[in-house]
């Protein structure tokens, strides 16, 4: 265990292939694990109101109120995570998702034991040593976590990305001059022109003069990078020019060009 | 160079919507009623993403388009992957009558290192009730410390009324519960190098230790056998195990000697940690039963030499059934 966080587990496939699975923080596993213990306490109280109401039952009423509340407080967190595929209704309330420390499918074995262990981890109260355990880990596992060898994840809402939305079929102007468009992309690096779609991705969230900027300095980089002849890019904004940009690198075939092909 | 990114999901896509649907079967249902040929086309297919993902991670930098191939990959990777067995359907009986004593017997020496903290722990509290007996009210359980065993017993032997009359199943109840939660605690205190484990079982040993010696100093010795047996007898083996339970995983986390990592002992403990601990909580919910509806009933409802008989019988049932349940009965003999 060292104390340096990592935000991602990495698995390294004996492909040869590295994928990351996003770690959960301490804050959204406490948020999670505090609306299971809603539900918790909602079900322990449908269970004192139940019982309160069966008097008939008598002391066998006591004795199902133990077992029932003994079933729900170990059972809760072990039947959920088994049956939802390591999470509970917290969890999948905040997307998140326990998984097997080297990737592999999640085990019954390992779902019972991290629970149990939960005995300890909610020492001396409000899941201290859990949390102590969580802090102090490379992986942000409490000693449940540890044993079970089990992580917490954050499952992404996976999506593709609207490029469509972004670039398209509009008039561009930069398609005019092939060789320079073609300079562009030689010199525009990956990681470039994944900023200039991950700003025109996110433009609606950004304010007004923070996206002027922005787009700015993007279009004056892209400039320098490639010049292109003054009256292609006359009475162009800079988030047009960056747009253009966009497009012509994502884009080999200009939009519609398949269509013209076939026809 | 730069992926043209349109291109290449509309080039990709069918084979990532093919794996998908075959992981998604995998995931419900390990064997996923694949025949050979699928599962050949499910190694393509991970190996064709893996492939994609790698392209991606080193000719673009498009976020959302890796956090889908990273989940897809991990998915498909886990299930292929996989080496252990999917949890077969547990045959309870099986479980229970052979299972669980082979792993107590194949963790015996955890087994005798609970036993002898308790004994410390006994002896301990022993000498401190004779030495000093104050210590009563440290080293007892609230209610034993406030009331002297003669009292006691003759409150008992003189109880008209049953005081458990209407409460038996709740009382039983609340006791398997209880017990069974400490037993989950002693285990999973295995996780603090065992010292947790070892406070817990010498606490107890102090306790049981303290109470002992008290009714045999007070001449009550009959009916402290008598009391403790029925339940004790099943209750107190149960509280060792547990302390078995924890020390193995202590063991595991300390690994002495052992080459393998952390992670992997403790992988390969946990199967034994499941099955001594989920045969304690048999074994408490027998004990909560003979002290919720038996053990409280004393003279002269319930001869003293019947209770102790019980409780001896229940042992030495307990003993045989640890030692010598689960054993092939006919091992294989060398040629001779």
């Amino acid at each position: 265990m060292t104390g340096i966080h990592s935000n991602v587990m990495q698995i390294k496939t004996p492909e040869g292939v590295a994928f990351s699975l996003p770690l959960a923080s301490p804050i959204a596993r406490l948020l999670a694990w505090s609306v299971d213990l809603g539900l918790i306490a909602l079900a322990w109280l449908a269970l004192v109101f139940a019982l309160g109401l069966s008097l008939v039952l008598g002391g066998l009423a006591t004795a199902i109120y133990y077992l029932a509340f003994f079933a729900i407080s170990v059972g809760y967190g072990i039947a959920a995570e088994w049956f939802w595929r390591g999470q509970t209704f917290g969890k999948r309330l905040l997307r998140l998702r326990v998984v097997d420390a080297q990737g592999f499918r999640l085990q019954f074995n390992q779902i019972v034991m991290r629970n149990l262990l939960r005995f300890v981890d909610s020492l001396p109260a409000f899941y201290l040593i859990g949390g102590v355990a969580c802090l102090l880990s490379r992986r942000c596992q409490r000693l449940g976590d540890l044993a079970a060898n089990t992580v917490v994840v954050h499952v992404p809402k996976l999506s593709q990305p609207d490029l469509d939305a972004v670039v398209s079929g509009k008039f561009n102007s930069l398609r005019k001059h092939p060789h320079l468009v073609a300079r562009l992309r030689q010199r525009v690096s990956p990681t470039e022109a994944a900023l200039a779609l991950q700003a025109l991705l996110r433009r609606e969230q950004m304010d007004a003069n923070g996206r002027v900027a922005l787009f700015a300095e993007l279009a004056n980089h892209f400039r320098e990078l490639t010049p292109f002849p003054a009256d292609t890019t006359e009475g162009i904004t800079d988030e047009q020019y960056v747009r253009n940009v966009v497009e012509v690198i994502y884009r080999t075939d200009p939009p519609g060009g398949a269509k013209a092909k076939g026809a | 160079m730069i992926i043209d990114i349109p291109k290449f999901i509309s080039a990709e896509r069918p084979y990532w919507s093919r794996l998908e649907n075959y992981v998604q079967r995998l995931e419900q249902d390990a064997a996923g009623g694949l025949t050979l040929g699928e599962l050949r086309q499910l190694h393509y297919l991970y190996e064709r993403a893996s492939a994609d993902l790698a392209r991606l991670n080193t000719f673009a930098a498009e976020p959302e388009l890796r956090r889908y191939l990273e989940n897809l990959v991990g998915r498909a990777y886990a299930e292929i992957h996989e080496t252990r067995g999917r949890g077969r359907v547990v045959r309870l009986r099986d479980w229970f009558f052979k299972t669980f004593p082979r792993t107590f017997r194949a963790h015996a020496k955890a087994f005798q290192l609970a036993c002898l903290i308790t004994a410390t722990g006994v002896l301990f509290g022993l000498f401190a009730t004779l030495l000093d007996p104050d210590s009563r009210f440290v080293t007892m359980p609230f209610g034993h410390d406030q009331l002297r065993p003669r009292e006691r017993v003759a409150m008992e032997e003189k109880a008209a009324v049953d005081r458990l009359a209407g409460q038996r199943a709740g009382f039983s109840s609340f006791l398997m519960t209880h017990n069974t939660k400490v037993s989950i605690l002693t285990m999973a205190l295995g996780m603090t190098y065992g010292v947790g484990t070892v406070i817990m079982l010498f606490y107890n040993g102090i306790a049981l230790g303290a109470i002992g010696i008290d009714y045999l100093l007070d001449g009550q010795v009959l009916f402290l056998f008598g009391w403790l047996l029925p339940h004790g007898s099943v209750e107190i083996p149960a509280i060792l195990i547990a302390g078995q339970a924890g020390l193995v995983l202590a063991g595991a986390l300390i690994g002495h000697g052992r080459r393998d990592t952390a992670a992997q002992r403790l992988r390969s403990a946990a199967p034994d940690l499941l099955t001594l601990i989920g045969g304690v909580a048999v074994l408490l919910v027998w004990a909560g039963l003979v002290e919720g509806f038996f053990s409280q009933y004393h003279y002269p409802v319930v001869p003293y030499w019947l209770k102790i008989s019980f409780g001896a019988v229940e042992l030495g049932l307990l003993t045989a059934f640890l030692a010598w349940s689960g054993r092939e009965r006919n091992p294989a003999t060398p040629a001779t």
